[in-house]
């Protein structure tokens, strides 16, 4: 570690940002590896080397908690909440929704709405964990 | 209505604190761009001890740390500036505006950079933005009451 690691680490986590703001777009590695300054298979080795998952990994936490916070703030249908997060198919969204969360979107909207806090802990926190998935039922 | 458990003591929150890696650079940033200014800025031979203040609150400082031995050994300054640069030192800061789209069109005119565009929330409009190092800035236009 040190200053090359630290520079490397923000590039990093400007490109994280990056998908966090755009979760709805495809993943582009292209363009997320330009904001990173790396080349495409040194961004995807590098990501997961600093922030524990692969860019595909952390989209897809980043869209399912989106569709946690729509399904409890909303009444929109499933099938909107699936489109607007950026999945293009309802079984993969209803599968990998209940790989992550441990419970169909439908089940989880039951748990009614989210207290006040601001947003961004609301993303941060509500975004189901990476390591070790969703409990067996 | 709760009783509480021990006597009031504290008064008011007077300084918090978050880690930067540079403090020239850390003043470029929250005085150059986000209108801060500075409550104080002193060498005190072993730390230079640096505050910033929003203008006309006076009674709420930000210190401006550099993580660095003596402090803390340099082994772990270095793990310190590897979270903050991860994101992920804890070093957030919300700010109250009046005009949440207003700041943010001049933010951007700063070259500052924002993760997220102002958005409807149910307490008020915010966006937000990260210092140079990493540290989460959130910026709210607040509800009344």
């Amino acid at each position: 570690m040190g200053p090359a690691t630290e520079d490397a680490n923000r590039r990093l986590l400007r490109a994280r940002d990056a998908m966090d703001r755009r979760f709805a777009e495809p993943l582009d590695v292209p363009a997320l590896a330009r904001i990173a300054l790396v080349s495409e298979a040194h961004f995807i080795r590098s990501f997961r080397a600093v922030f524990g998952e692969t860019p595909h990994r952390y989209l897809q936490r980043r869209r399912v908690e989106r569709a946690m916070f729509l399904l409890r703030t909303t009444d929109r249908s499933v099938t909107d909440i699936c489109m607007d997060v950026g999945f293009t198919s309802l079984g993969t969204f209803s599968r990998v929704f209940r790989d992550i969360v441990g419970e169909p979107p439908s089940a989880y909207r039951r748990r009614g709405p989210i207290g006040p806090v601001p947003s961004c802990f609301a993303r941060a926190w509500l975004r189901p964990s990476s390591f070790g998935e969703a409990p067996p039922p | 209505m709760t009783v509480p458990s021990v006597l009031p003591m504290m008064k008011r929150l007077n300084i918090s604190g978050i880690y930067v890696l540079d403090q020239d650079r850390a003043l470029d940033f929250y005085v150059g761009k986000l209108g801060l200014e500075v409550d104080t800025d002193v060498d005190l031979g072993f730390m230079r001890w640096l505050t910033v203040r929003v203008p006309g609150d006076p009674d709420h400082k930000i210190l401006l740390e550099q993580p660095s031995p003596p402090a803390m050994s340099e082994e772990t300054a270095v793990q310190v500036r590897d979270l903050v640069t991860k994101g992920a030192a804890g070093g957030h800061l919300f700010f109250a505006v009046d005009d949440a789209h207003a700041v943010h069109a001049e933010l951007r005119a700063r070259g500052v950079e924002l993760t997220e565009e102002p958005t409807e929330q149910s307490y008020g409009i915010d966006f937000g933005l990260r210092d140079p190092f990493g540290n989460h800035v959130r910026i709210a236009q607040l509800k009344e009451g």
